[in-house]
C-alpha cells in the first residue's frame, strides 16, 4: 500500500486527493495544512467581509465528511520544515516524521512585504490572503464605519480587499508603484476604465509611488504626499513557497520547476498550485500561474500521477475572472500588439490575435459566455477554422464548423 | 449516464425548450404563471442564423473546468451530473470563463444559473426534451 504525503491544505490538495483517490482507493494518505481550517477558498476572503458568504459558507468548500470518506489522515494546524528525499520522510513542525512514498508539495504562496522604515511600529496593519488576515481586519475596522485605510498594492488582491472593506471603512485610500491599477492582468485602457468605476465608489489612487516610510499612523509617499490612516494593508504581491522544496533538492526558479505531469527535479516529489512554475509553450520560459483553476488542475494531475495513471496538465493559460463593485471582468492569454477592440456603452472588449490563433482576450462589463474565447485560447484553435467574425461579434457556438457543433452539442464522436 | 444531446437538423428555431425550460424551474403551477409578463432567462438557449438554429446547454463534461475553476465549491460533480449550489455561490464568474460552450449564466435575478438536466425540480426528466415538437433535443445515454 503506497503512503501519500500532502503538503498544503489549498485547492491543489483538495484535487490531490481527489486525483489520487480517482485511481487508488486504498492507499494511506496524510495532509498537512498549516491553517487550522478545512479546506476553503482564499479568494473568498473579501466576499466573506463584504456580507456575500459566511464563515460556515466559506469552510464547505467541501463537504464536512470530505477527508472521512476519502480517508485522509489531516493534520492541520502545523507545517513541514523539512524533506529528506533520500530516506522518503517529512519532518513537521512538531517533531514528528511522516514516511512517504510520494509527496506533493502543495504549500502556496505567502505574501512579499517590502521592507519600509517605521512598518514594524504601525499598529493596525495586515496582510490579505488568509482567513485569519480577514479575521484581523474585520476586527481592526469595528463597527463604527470610521477608519481609514491605507491599501499598499493595487493588484488583485488589494483591491477585492478594498471591494470587501468599501462599506466598512470610512475612507480608502490604495497606493501602488506602478502607474496604473492591476498592472499585471490589464493594460491600460481597461485599467483606467476601472480605475474610474472605483474612483465613483469612492476609493482614492496614488499611483507610481511608493511608500518611503511610515510614521505612526502616516504614510510617507515618494510622490512627496502623506497620507494619514488608521488601519493598514500590505498588498503588494505574493512570492511562491520554496524553501521547502529546496530542503528536498528540487530545482526551483521563482516557484517550484515541475513539468505537465507536476513532477518536480526530484522523484517521487511533485508539486502543484500557487508554489510552482511551469514551461510557457510560446517562450519556453518558466513562468508563475498562480491562479484557481490552474491550482486545482495540477493538483488532481500530480494525485493521479503519484498514484500511477499516467496524466497531463494540458494547455495552462493565465485566466481570470473578476469583477469589483458591480462591473465584471474576463481575462485570458496573453496580450501582445494592438487588439480588435469594441467599446460600446456597457462593455470593452479588445480580442489580441496573433498567427491566426485567439492569444488573448480582455471584457469588461458584458461577460456573457467568455469561456467560449477562453477556449479559443486555450484550446489554440486555428481562426481560419471558424467564422471569426461572427465570433469576434459575440462568443457563440455557430461560428463552428457543423462537424464540430455535431461532436460538441450532438456528442457524436468523429 | 443521460444526457442532454441536441440534433441541429431537426432543429426548428422555435424556442419551446427555452420556455419549457424556465417553467421547469420556475417553481410555479402552470406554464402562464411562469411566463407571462414576465422576463425569463432560461438554462437553455437557442442560437440561430441563416436558416440554421440549435440549442446550447450543459454538456456535462466528464473533467468539467467550471467545476475546477469554481472558488467556492458551489459547483460539484454528482453521479456524472453538474450542479451548482446558488447559496454557496459569490457570483466571481470564474465558470462563465471557463465553459467552453458558454453554458453558464446569470439568471434574471443575477445568480448564476445552469442545466441539472431537471434533476432538482419535480420533474425529473429534463423539461426542454419532453417539450421539443421535433426530437432535436434527446436524453439517453450514449
Amino acid at each position: 500500500m503506497l503512503r501519500y504525503v500532502i503538503l498544503g491544505g489549498g485547492t491543489a490538495a483538495a484535487h490531490c486527493i481527489e486525483g489520487i483517490r480517482s485511481v487508488d482507493p486504498d492507499g494511506d494518505i496524510a495532509l498537512v495544512g498549516a491553517e487550522p481550517y478545512p479546506f476553503y477558498g482564499r479568494p473568498l476572503i473579501s466576499y466573506l467581509l463584504e456580507g456575500k458568504t459566511t464563515r460556515e459558507k466559506l469552510l464547505a468548500y467541501r463537504p464536512a465528511d470530505f477527508e472521512k470518506k476519502l480517508g485522509v489522515r489531516a493534520l492541520r494546524g502545523i507545517r513541514a520544515v523539512s524533506i529528506d528525499a533520500k530516506e522518503h520522510t517529512a519532518l513537521l513542525s512538531d517533531g514528528q516524521r511522516l514516511p512517504y512514498d510520494r509527496l506533493c508539495l502543495a504549500v502556496g504562496s505567502s505574501p512579499f512585504v517590502p521592507p519600509t522604515d517605521g512598518l514594524d511600529a504601525v499598529k493596525d496593519k495586515t496582510g490579505f490572503t488568509t482567513l485569519d488576515d480577514a479575521l484581523a481586519l474585520r476586527a481592526m475596522l469595528g463597527e463604527g464605519r470610521d477608519k481609514r485605510v491605507l491599501i499598499v498594492g493595487a493588484g488583485l488582491i488589494g483591491l477585492k480587499c478594498a471591494e470587501g472593506i468599501h462599506a466598512l471603512a470610512a475612507s480608502i485610500d490604495v497606493v501602488d508603484l506602478a502607474p496604473r491599477i492591476l498592472s499585471t492582468v490589464l493594460p491600460e485602457e481597461p485599467a483606467a476604465l476601472v480605475q474610474k468605476h472605483l474612483e465613483r465608489a469612492g476609493l482614492r489612487f496614488h499611483l507610481g509611488q511608493s511608500v518611503l516610510r511610515f510614521e505612526g499612523g502616516t504614510a510617507h509617499l515618494s510622490g512627496g504626499e502623506t497620507l494619514a490612516f488608521d488601519v493598514l494593508v500590505m498588498a503588494v504581491g505574493v512570492r511562491a513557497n520554496t524553501a521547502l522544496a529546496q530542503t528536498a533538492g528540487c530545482d526551483v526558479s521563482r516557484g517550484i520547476i515541475v513539468d505537465s505531469a507536476c513532477r518536480t527535479s526530484v522523484p517521487d516529489i511533485y508539486a502543484a498550485g500557487d508554489c510552482t512554475v511551469t514551461l510557457d509553450p510560446d517562450t519556453g520560459k518558466p513562468r508563475t500561474l498562480a491562479l484557481w483553476p490552474c491550482a486545482s488542475v495540477q493538483g488532481e494531475t500530480a494525485g493521479c500521477n503519484m498514484a500511477g495513471r499516467e496524466t497531463q496538465t494540458g494547455n495552462l493559460i493565465p485566466m481570470n475572472a473578476t469583477g469589483f463593485m458591480g462591473l465584471h471582468m474576463i481575462s485570458a492569454g496573453s496580450y501582445d500588439g494592438e487588439p480588435l477592440r469594441t467599446h460600446t456603452g456597457d462593455m470593452l472588449k479588445l480580442l489580441y490575435v496573433k498567427d491566426d490563433r485567439l492569444a488573448g482576450f480582455i471584457l469588461l462589463g458584458n461577460i456573457d459566455r467568455a469561456g467560449i474565447y477562453t477556449s479559443l485560447v486555450r484550446e489554440r484553435t486555428p481562426l481560419s477554422s471558424i467564422d471569426f467574425e461572427l465570433i469576434r461579434e459575440t462568443p457563440q457556438l455557430m461560428a463552428f464548423s457543423a462537424t464540430e457543433r455535431a461532436q460538441k452539442l450532438g456528442g457524436v464522436s468523429l | 449516464m443521460k444526457k442532454v444531446y441536441v440534433n441541429e437538423k431537426w432543429c426548428l428555431g422555435c424556442h419551446l425548450c427555452e420556455y419549457y425550460c424556465a417553467f421547469a424551474n420556475s417553481g410555479k403551477s402552470s406554464m402562464i404563471k411562469a411566463l407571462k409578463d414576465r422576463h425569463v432567462v432560461p438554462r437553455i438557449r437557442i442560437e440561430e442564423r441563416a436558416g440554421i438554429s440549435f440549442a446550447v446547454s450543459c454538456r456535462h463534461c466528464t473533467d468539467p473546468l467550471c467545476v475546477k475553476s469554481c472558488i467556492s465549491g458551489a459547483l460539484s460533480v454528482v453521479d456524472g451530473a453538474v450542479f451548482i449550489d446558488s447559496d454557496k455561490c459569490v457570483g466571481c464568474c470564474s465558470c462563465i470563463m471557463a465553459c467552453p460552450y458558454g453554458a453558464l449564466s446569470h439568471n434574471e435575478n443575477g445568480v448564476i444559473q445552469k442545466c441539472e438536466l431537471c434533476q432538482k425540480n419535480e420533474f425529473g426528466v429534463p423539461l426542454c426534451v419532453q417539450g421539443c415538437p421535433n426530437k432535436a433535443i434527446v436524453y439517453e445515454e450514449r
